[in-house]
């Protein structure tokens, strides 16, 4: 019994470790694999147009392997019997072609046709978002006219592992997918006959990428380029690479934290399993064995039962590993999974497992062989006590014998009872990053789109456009309010540190945009000067007074100084904010606007959708709510599983301290306790020493483990920070309450288990045997 | 008059504190049955001093774990006053022992997180008009020893706190497990002066199981129990002082 407990404690902390760890290395390695075999690209860049004989210059440049020329549309589509506006990519593809780089892996149907213009590959997630199939159709509004294209085959490409709409923050297949067609209708649509306007490429071996995009900068400059940027860069690869960076901290940090349980319970249990056989070793000595020797027995006997745990830790690691590995898969839409499992993980999980187990073992049977023979034949003398510091304090008299013996038996055995403490308070802190997760994603949509965002559609024009287009906006029916702002992308410098991202020239009377300060105040925009994002501001390294260089990468690409005059709080995305006029100046243009946000009735919804799709001006409609709603809905999921994964964690750990301290707390006591019973204590009276002293232990576990919580969910927020998002620190009392609630149900689960051992104590044999 | 009743009658003599009759108990180990009472019928009487002599395997420690409520017996009866224990659940045995047994064992079942005071205060906490726990270990001569850990008491003033704890909640009989067993023999003497003494100045009822002959001389009363039966039963016509018994 107590050797399966061992073995069930091995189990279930290496084949977590296994499973965390391998998942992990999978996942990268899987992403490695498809980057390499689908040829990813190592630089992309966008331009307005290009004649194809700029190819030649660009594979000129130095460092430069492969160069592949793209016409890249962002279109508006109208998929039957959905109302809400749709937006996607539209990339040229040659026929029967994957493609030379960023190749696409054909998952269903076929690849594109030669001489089949209004054939269309759709990206998988779109597709079954829609339930698209090879054969079914869609419309798609490519520069302002309407054409239905045939859906030949759903892809997968490792440039869209993420798909992330141009202005919205999360994922939403169904309002955004990416297309590929065949090039020469999308040419002629964009009057690209013979050019190109988005260009991929990857490195020789000794390229040097920085240097690479510098030299192609320059080259694409006079043909509207608005900047090269590194693989690192691109917004799919950057979500991922975030992920994975979470995956990683999280994945180290689970595993560790239940190895760590496992390792002292495993401490424990071997140590009660030797002082257990104190006669049994006493016995062999008389016999003539050396301590030595007898050292080296018990260490082979829990070696092998470790051994077993191990081996079974690590096939049932590898089972879950393997599963886990092919959930990401799906929902990382990844055409394929190498599961990896490296080597020293293994040996990582076996030496700590049986060198916890060794050292646990030969502590207690250095403690059983330290007694000469005929000493530890006798009963163990009864176990030193001493009056606590709690009754020392003056406290004593307001406790009962059973408290006081509670008390005493915590403070005989500090460490003991600092582990288990521990144990519970981990337990119970890893079960909050769940609800964390949960809160703070809630806290950073509502600050973001509540309080700061709160327009209900984005409309994005083809192209920078006069204040007026915002009248027959306004004339739309259902439309009831609509602010025009300016979005330009531009390189941000201060001193020797850049970051290329978007100023947006606002309405300083608006109120669909609103900037927050760090207490989420809203904020005036001043006439002149910049206010940043504060996470660029740390970036950048920037503070309110300092001169910000601004290279603007659209139109004649001025480079201006511009004044930071403050920071603004925002969750999501960096961005710099100016007011439009100001802006609008410092581009040397007169009034224009690039998008509007509008404010629209729900009731008349569907008929701004309909108007806006057949508008030719606007590019793409972002709507914030439904992605706001689809958002949660995917989120929920994730979350939810998450939840349920550190629930089970938590739940388990706490359930696995709390019930073998038990146990051993009952096998240590049991002749105490039975003696109790048989000076005519109820049954409930002795549960309270035991289980009194558990809930004491659990009582002060839990502030330790909400603190210990707090400390988790702050290193991950931390871990977490980029550019792409800040996870706010935000624990509702419903966070801490579920956990602890989860702590306090697995030991009362625990208890009654034990209650039922309490049960069956035995008051005749313990009067006749000693200890 | 069927033997139920009979016994019945025999309770209500105000002097008879237990009627055992007609006990047997079986127990299976593994394939074998062991027989270990074969029915037993004894009467202890208030105030009496009793020592139950017999070999290892003669049924005398069944038969006192059967009178203190801590085993059924598989067949008989034994009357606790007019409660017959056999019929009692486990809460009234529980009861039972809390209020009208006082225990004491052969290896002393002290707590050793408590010191001697509060190893007393553990019963007397519990116990409806118990003595002082000073007073009880007064009566065993540890007045001096109050706030010692059974660790740092010796064996004789270990089992002499396990008395005071049994006598200190007033009990109405005394069971004593062997217990000089773990002793030796001038330790022993004192712990049996200090249960004559409780016998004695508080006259309770009191019942020694012993595999020592010898202790049998201070006895009001002995009962020898050989292969799960009663053998012998005879008053001591001169009893011995404790620092006369010789073993």
């Amino acid at each position: 019994m107590q050797a399966l407990a061992i073995a069930m404690v091995i189990v279930g902390g290496v084949s977590i470790f296994i499973m965390s760890l391998s998942t992990l290395d999978s996942l990268f390695e899987t992403r490695e694999n498809y980057y390499r075999n689908h040829h990813f690209a190592d630089v992309f860049a966008s331009l307005k147009r290009a004649p194809l004989s700029l190819v030649k210059r660009i594979e000129e440049i130095p460092g430069v392997n492969k160069v592949e020329t793209r016409v890249l549309a962002y279109v508006n589509l109208d998929v039957e019997d959905f109302n809400d506006p749709v937006s996607g990519h539209l990339l040229s593809l040659n026929a029967n072609s994957s493609g030379l780089l960023n190749q696409i892996y054909l998952r269903k149907g076929r690849l594109l046709e030669a001489g089949r213009d209004n054939e269309v590959l759709l990206s998988e997630e779109f597709a079954r978002a829609h339930n698209l199939q090879p054969g079914d159709k869609l419309a798609a509004t490519i520069n302002g006219r309407r054409k239905v294209l045939d859906v030949v085959g759903h892809v997968l490409s490792p440039e869209y592992i993420y798909q992330i709409a141009p202005g919205a923050m999360f994922p939403d297949y169904l309002r955004y997918g990416v297309l590929w067609t065949a090039r020469k209708p999308l040419a002629s649509a964009y009057d690209m006959d013979g050019a190109f306007n988005n260009v991929t490429l990857t490195l020789s071996k000794d390229g040097n990428e920085q240097d690479v995009i510098d030299r192609l900068d320059e080259l694409l400059k006079p043909y509207g380029g608005v900047g090269a940027y590194a693989r690192k860069d691109q917004l799919s690869n950057r979500f991922l690479t975030e992920e994975l960076k979470q995956q990683k901290t999280i994945a180290t940090i689970f595993p560790l934290i239940f190895f760590g349980v496992a390792a002292f319970l495993l401490n424990v249990v071997a140590s009660r399993l030797i002082s257990l056989q104190r006669e049994q070793i006493a016995g062999l000595k008389a016999f003539g064995y050396s301590n030595f020797s007898i050292g080296l027995h018990y260490t082979k006997l829990i070696l092998m039962i470790t051994a077993i745990g191990v081996i079974a830790g690590i096939g049932f690691g590898i089972w879950m590993g393997k599963g886990m590995s092919n959930i990401y898969m799906t929902f990382y839409s990844l055409p394929f999974m190498i599961y990896v499992l490296k080597a020293e993980v293994i040996i990582a999980a076996v030496l700590i497992s049986m060198g916890v187990a060794v050292l646990g073992t030969l502590y207690a049977v250095s403690k059983a062989a330290s007694l000469p023979p005929a000493q530890a034949m006798r009963p163990e003398p009864p176990a030193m006590y001493q009056t606590t510091l709690v009754e020392k304090l003056g406290l004593q008299r307001w406790f009962s014998q059973p408290t006081r013996m509670i008390f005493r038996h915590i403070e005989r055995r500090p460490f003991k009872s600092l582990m288990t403490t521990l144990g519970i308070s981990m337990a119970l802190g890893t079960m909050m990053i769940g609800g964390f997760q949960e809160g703070a994603i809630k806290h950073m949509v509502e600050v973001q789109f509540g309080m700061s965002q709160r327009s209900d559609l984005t409309a994005i024009f083809t192209e920078p456009t006069s204040q007026r287009s915002l009248y027959s906006l306004q004339s739309l029916r259902g439309v009831e309010h609509v602010e025009g702002f300016r979005v330009v992308t531009a390189k941000f410098q201060f001193e020797h540190r850049s970051y290329r991202t978007t100023v947006q020239g606002i309405d300083p009377n608006g109120s669909l945009m609103r900037l927050l300060d760090t207490r989420l105040k809203v904020i005036d925009l001043p006439p002149e000067g910049i206010i940043l994002t504060d996470y660029l501001a740390e970036i950048l390294h920037i503070e309110v007074g300092d001169m910000l260089t601004l290279e603007v990468l659209e139109g004649d690409r001025p480079v201006v100084q511009v004044p930071v005059v403050g920071m603004a709080k925002e969750y999501l995305g960096l961005n710099g904010y100016m007011q439009l006029n100001s802006l609008n100046r410092l581009l040397n243009e007169g009034h224009a606007i690039s998008a509007a946000w509008l404010k629209v009735d729900k009731l008349h919804q569907s008929h701004v959708y309909a108007e806006l799709k057949g508008a030719p001006r606007i590019a793409g409609v972002v709507e914030q709510a439904s992605a706001i709603e689809s958002f949660y809905e995917t989120m929920d999921e994730t979350i939810l599983f998450f939840t349920f994964i550190t629930t089970l964690l938590g739940g388990s750990i706490a359930f696995g301290v709390v019930y073998n301290s038990m146990r051993i707390a009952l096998s240590e006591r049991n002749r105490e306790l039975a003696s109790l019973r048989v000076l005519g204590f109820h049954k409930a009276e002795v549960a309270y020493i035991l289980l009194g002293e558990m809930a004491v232990l659990i009582l002060i576990a839990i502030p330790l483990g909400i603190m210990i919580g707090y400390g988790l969910c702050a290193f991950l927020a931390f871990q977490f920070d980029s550019d792409l998002y800040r996870i706010p620190l935000v624990l509702g009392l419903k966070v801490y309450a579920f956990a602890a609630l989860v702590v306090i149900g697995s030991s009362v689960i625990s208890a009654l288990m034990i209650w039922r051992n309490l049960a069956h104590l035995d008051m005749v044999a313990v009067l006749k045997t000693k200890e | 008059m069927s033997p139920d009743s009979q016994s019945r009658h025999q309770t209500l003599d105000e002097n008879v504190v237990f009627h055992v009759h007609d006990v047997t108990k079986v127990y299976q180990m593994g394939e074998v049955q062991v027989r270990a009472l074969r029915g037993v019928d004894i009467d202890l009487h208030r105030g009496e001093f009793t020592v139950l002599l017999g070999a290892s395997g003669s049924g005398k420690s069944t038969l006192l774990n059967i009178l203190g409520g801590l085993d059924t017996p598989t067949e008989g009866h034994v009357f606790y006053g007019e409660n017959d224990l056999t019929r009692a659940t486990e809460s009234e045995l529980t009861e039972y022992r809390r209020f009208h047994v006082g225990f004491v064992f052969q290896f002393y079942n002290l707590i050793p997180s408590l010191t001697a005071r509060e190893n007393v205060a553990v019963v007397t906490e519990i116990a409806k008009s118990p003595m002082q726990a000073e007073e009880a270990l007064k009566l065993v001569g540890l007045q001096n020893r109050l706030d010692h850990f059974p660790a740092q008491l010796s064996g004789g003033e270990q089992q002499r706190v396990a008395i005071a704890r049994a006598i200190a909640k007033n009990p109405d009989v005394l069971l004593c497990d062997e217990p000089t067993g773990a002793l030796d023999s001038k330790t022993g003497i004192v712990v049996l002066q200090a249960l004559q003494r409780v016998n004695q100045e508080l006259g309770t009822t009191t019942a020694v199981i012993t595999h020592n002959a010898g202790i049998a001389q201070m006895a009001d009363r002995v009962i020898h129990l050989t292969d799960g039966l009663i053998s012998k039963v005879y008053e001591n016509e001169t009893k011995l002082q404790p620092d006369e018994l010789k073993w």
